[in-house]
């Protein structure tokens, strides 16, 4: 086993290779029940409670196929532009391993329900790219083993090993790409941004909770080198649950360092399943594809071929909820946002979040306003995503309609947001505690006027004079003596009406 | 009491339970006492629960009292072959792999069994893993057969076969792959019926190959046949290769074959099941039922079917994949035996290994490596995928046979009964026992095999009659006439010819 830690730089490797990648997507469906059984799914059950015979593969169980997850996988097969199949079949993946109750896995082969499909990804910088879809499959996922007694929970010195069978069946639509050619430099990018459009394709479809924490979207990531675009496939390296956005970026990005420094060394890649280290962001060597298992694949005997009636395809077709690229298209549309603007909400992940604010009252620009200003800033600053801001759109609703109402102006308003990012209350209670309500009583006002006058009197006399420059100063002192609470402009025609009148 | 409960048929104890002439208790008790009598010698039972059927008949007799509904086959006690899981009652297959195994869930045909109130008075013994065609490689010893008790009693259901025609249940449940129903009930003197595949539920039945794999009825008459062959056929949910067909009046159809009237029924005589490899005597009672059934008014055609001849060798290359994934599950690692190493670390894969090694047999560890050998990359399509297309032709050969013919009929198996251990050591001569059965199996059409006399060894013959798929109903009408007429010319059932056993005290 070679270990060559020295890394060539990225931006070389990509001026002298050309990166080649496919990313095999895992996905657990959210039906109630799993693939072949009537045990219930649901995260953080109890281990070994969500289980039958079925699950557990005792002797004389069968399987028998859920319906709601072959809607499911044929909604996301048309929603990335894929052919469904007429009929096909399901086949067994032969290996024994403890958390596969059966020791196969049920699966699909070369007969997958959709094949041949393609979605669009939108970069970065408003560019769309498009990936190839070969296929997406259903299968079953296998159980959870806890290793006990080795370091840092791993099989290797570990005295036992606990498995749960709560997630072995749970449904799984395993998508893969074919291919993905010419993003060259921008490889990792194009990478994280596919994951992320699928993640968000099974949120709108409403087939997957898909948390990416949880494990409900999980990615392995191919990779090869070639010398230039018109050169052979290079040999490549599949990377093994590679389970967020960003370390989907950054493992595309360290192979192609590593792989580069191996042909650099005039050394061949290993065509091997590697290991990804969220922690020190490396890889490393697993199974050498010489020694891997042959699975003995044969179609599943116990199950009847899958045959969607046409008829049903085109009902979950027309059912389809709008997508997330054309959704974007018409919101971008109906905010009247220019592509640079609707671009940074995009990447900002703020698209939901303003669309929210915007049904709850505010316009669209002062809803883009407050969350890619202050609000922007605020989880810059504590280094969260936006959506995880102790704030709800129904609130920034709520404040900008106070606003509207002119019941405090924009610098009170900054206010109020702090008190409710503060956990203060609702923006009304704020203001209420606060005492932030804009003075819009003349009465004060008038007495604050007389007050700065009479503190200013050479300032006083050059208004009384037509010089209207210095009137700043006057409503300068007003706001300071309300503590900012008065409207600028009613102090302005205040003073004009006191000095002049 | 005058009569011997345990030599009624299952049809006729129905009508005396039903007229409360005897009760469910009576019934179960006299048989458990015949199992106490000559299960020792016979050894067709792995497991008896007699608390449990008594239980069962009780709960039957008070129903009946009651006035309640009952089943018409309420109170008619059953044996059930081991491979199918029954709750709380032992089910091993017939392998240490699973001894003292006890199931937490019952097979959907035992649940029908259960509610139908028939007494379960225990498991039957077979080959392990339902792999043989004498029940010699059951890790539980031998049965034997009650004709003569140095001989196989078939296999793999042996242990059905063996308890019906010792008069020590009416019913059994068994299962047939390739002839584990049908050749124990040719040489034991008993009806043995595989039903259309799909038409019984395969959940709860350990799989040997699933795609050939059916449960039938073990009984001792045609009518008893289709009575359990009603009560377990049906539509479920859980096995997706169960058909969501109406089930059929088969006993309705067994009561008119019983008329002995076959007029417009033609029967296809076929041609590559007989000849060399068959025993003379064999042939001999064959050809004598056919003379009945034209007596009887059927039309008598030769029909061919020429890939036949390859049908034992698809058997042996699609049954071997198929279990060699089926049995993947026995690891120790979640039920049943584990064993771990004698040196060395115990990880998973090597108490996966040490278990398997000492709990399957030498037939079961044969057929595992053949069908692990079949399915490898690169051998796939050489072995496997020939077989499936094998296995289309033979369909192809049964579609055209069922146009000249509404059944076929052949002998059921090629000789009698063997004696123990003769053919353990040859493989090969042990399953060209089931050259006969087995297209039935490929194709996933019905059989059914009834005696048809003895042959010149004073051992019982079988006779087989096939039918188009879901078509059970002719294997009754046809099987109902040809078991009239021949216990016509025996002045009474051929068991009735089967020496006595001896009751142990």
């Amino acid at each position: 086993m070679t270990t060559s830690v020295d890394l060539v730089d990225y931006d070389e490797a990509v001026s002298r290779y050309d990166p080649v990648f496919g990313i095999e997507v895992h996905v657990e469906l959210g039906t109630r029940t799993k693939m072949f059984d009537g045990a219930e799914q649901s995260f953080g059950a109890e281990p070994n409670t969500q289980i039958t015979p079925v699950s557990l593969g005792l002797p004389g169980a069968l399987p028998a196929v859920n319906g709601t997850a072959v809607e499911y996988a044929i909604r996301i097969g048309l929603a990335l532009n894929c052919s469904i199949a007429e009929r096909c079949r399901f086949a067994r993946k032969n290996y024994f391993y403890p958390d596969v109750p059966k020791n196969f896995q049920t699966s699909q082969y070369d007969e997958p329900i959709a094949y041949d499909g393609w979605v669009d990804v939108d970069l970065e910088d408003g560019t769309t790219f498009r990936v190839q879809i070969e296929r997406a499959h259903m299968e079953e996922d296998a159980g959870k083993n806890t290793h006990v007694g080795g370091e840092g929970g791993r099989i290797h010195g570990a005295t036992y090993s606990l498995v749960d069978y709560n997630r072995a069946g749970v449904p799984l639509v395993e998508i893969v790409t074919r291919p993905i050619e010419g993003a060259g430099a921008r490889a990792p990018e194009v990478a994280r941004a596919y994951v992320q459009t699928l993640r968000d394709l099974f949120r709108t479809l409403g087939v997957s909770e898909a948390r990416m924490e949880r494990g409900n979207v999980r990615a392995d990531v191919n990779l090869s080198l070639r010398t230039s675009p018109d050169a052979p496939l290079g040999t490549r390296t599949e990377t093994k649950n590679v389970n967020s956005f960003r370390a989907v970026e950054r493992a595309v990005r360290y192979e192609v360092t590593r792989q580069a420094a191996v042909l650099d060394a005039g050394e061949t890649v290993v065509q091997e399943t590697r290991h990804w280290h969220e922690d020190t962001g490396i890889t490393t060597p697993g199974r050498v594809k010489s020694d891997a298992e042959d699975y003995r694949y044969f179609p599943e005997p116990d199950l009847v071929p899958i045959a969607p009636d046409p008829a049903w395809v085109e009902e979950i077709r027309a059912a389809l909820p709008e997508l997330p690229a054309a959704r974007r298209r018409r919101l971008q549309g109906e905010w009247g946002y220019a592509d640079a603007e609707m671009r940074d909400v995009v990447n900002a992940g703020a698209v939901e979040l303003i669309e929210a604010t915007v049904a709850a009252g505010a316009s669209p620009a002062a809803a883009r306003k407050w969350w890619m200003g202050e609000l922007a800033r605020t989880a810059k600053q504590q280094e969260i995503e936006l959506a995880d801001l102790p704030i709800t759109p129904a609130q920034i609703g709520a404040l900008q309609q106070l606003v509207d109402a002119g019941r405090i102006n924009d610098k009170l308003a900054r206010q109020v947001l702090e008190g409710v990012l503060a956990g203060e209350g609702e923006p009304e209670q704020v203001l209420v505690a606060r005492g932030l309500e804009v003075v819009s009583d003349d009465g004060p006002l008038l007495a604050a006027i007389d007050d700065a006058l009479a503190a200013q009197p050479d300032v006083a006399e050059k208004i009384r004079g037509g010089n209207l420059g210095p009137v700043g100063a006057i409503i300068g002192a007003v706001m300071k003596a309300t503590r900012g609470q008065a409207d600028a402009a009613r102090v302005r025609e205040l003073v004009l009406e006191r000095v002049q009148g | 009491m005058s009569t011997d409960l345990t030599r009624l048929t299952a049809a006729e104890l129905s009508e005396r339970l039903a007229s409360r002439e005897v009760s469910a208790v009576e019934a179960t008790t006299a048989h458990l006492d015949r199992i106490t009598a000559v299960d020792g010698p016979v050894h067709a039972f792995l497991h008896v629960s007699a608390d449990q059927a008594l239980a069962t008949a009780a709960d039957v007799d008070a129903r009946r009292s009651a006035g309640a509904p009952v089943h018409p086959l309420a109170g008619v006690p059953i044996a059930v072959k081991d491979v199918v899981v029954t709750r709380g009652l032992p089910t091993t297959a017939g392998s240490a792999i699973l001894r003292d195994w006890v199931p937490p869930y019952d097979a959907t045909l035992v649940q029908k069994i259960k509610s139908a109130g028939l007494p379960i008075l225990g498991k039957t013994n077979m080959d392990e893993f339902a792999m043989g065609s004498s029940t010699e490689h059951s890790a539980y010893g031998n049965t034997h057969n009650p004709w003569d008790l140095d001989r196989i009693p078939g296999g793999s259901g042996g242990g059905s076969a063996a308890a019906v025609a010792a008069y020590e249940a009416p019913l059994a449940i068994g299962t047939d792959t390739g002839g584990s129903i049908r050749q124990p009930a040719a040489v034991t003197g008993t009806v043995g019926v595989k039903p259309t595949y799909g038409s019984v539920s395969r959940y709860g039945l350990i799989a040997l190959a699933s795609s050939l794999d059916q449960a039938g009825p073990v009984t001792r008459t045609v009518l008893d046949a289709a009575l359990l062959h009603q009560l377990i056929a049906g539509h479920d949910p859980l096995d997706s290769t169960s058909l969501p067909d109406e089930v059929p009046d088969y006993v309705a159809a067994a009561r008119a074959g019983a008329s002995g009237d076959l007029r417009g029924v033609r029967v296809g005589v076929i041609r590559e099941l007989q000849g060399d490899g068959y025993q003379p005597g064999v042939l001999a009672r064959f050809n004598e039922s056919l003379d009945l059934l034209r007596e009887a008014g059927a039309e008598i055609v030769e029909v061919s079917c020429p890939h036949f001849q390859y049908a034992l060798a698809a058997y042996y290359l699609i049954l071997p994949a198929e279990a060699s994934s089926n049995l993947a599950k026995f690891d120790g690692m979640r039920f049943g035996l584990r064993v771990e190493p004698d040196h060395g670390p115990a990880t998973a894969e090597r108490v996966m290994a040490a278990t398997r090694g000492a709990g399957f047999g030498d037939e079961v560890k044969r057929r595992i490596i053949l069908g692990t050998y079949a399915l490898s990359a690169g051998y796939y399509d050489a072995y496997y995928g020939s077989a499936q297309k094998v296995r289309t032709l033979i369909q192809r050969d049964f579609t055209a046979a069922f146009e000249q013919a509404d059944v076929l009929v052949s002998p059921t198996a090629p000789t009698t009964a063997f004696r123990l251990g003769e053919k353990l050591d040859d493989p090969l001569a042990m399953y060209l026992n089931d050259v006969a059965t087995i297209p039935a199996n490929l194709a996933g059409v019905p059989g059914m095999s009834l005696p048809s006399g003895l042959s010149d060894d004073g051992l019982p013959v079988g006779f087989q009659v096939l039918a188009p798929a879901r078509e059970d109903a002719r294997l009754y009408r046809v099987g109902g006439a040809l078991e009239a007429l021949l216990e016509q010319s025996w002045e009474g059932p051929l068991l009735s010819r089967a020496p006595e056993l001896e009751e142990a005290r």
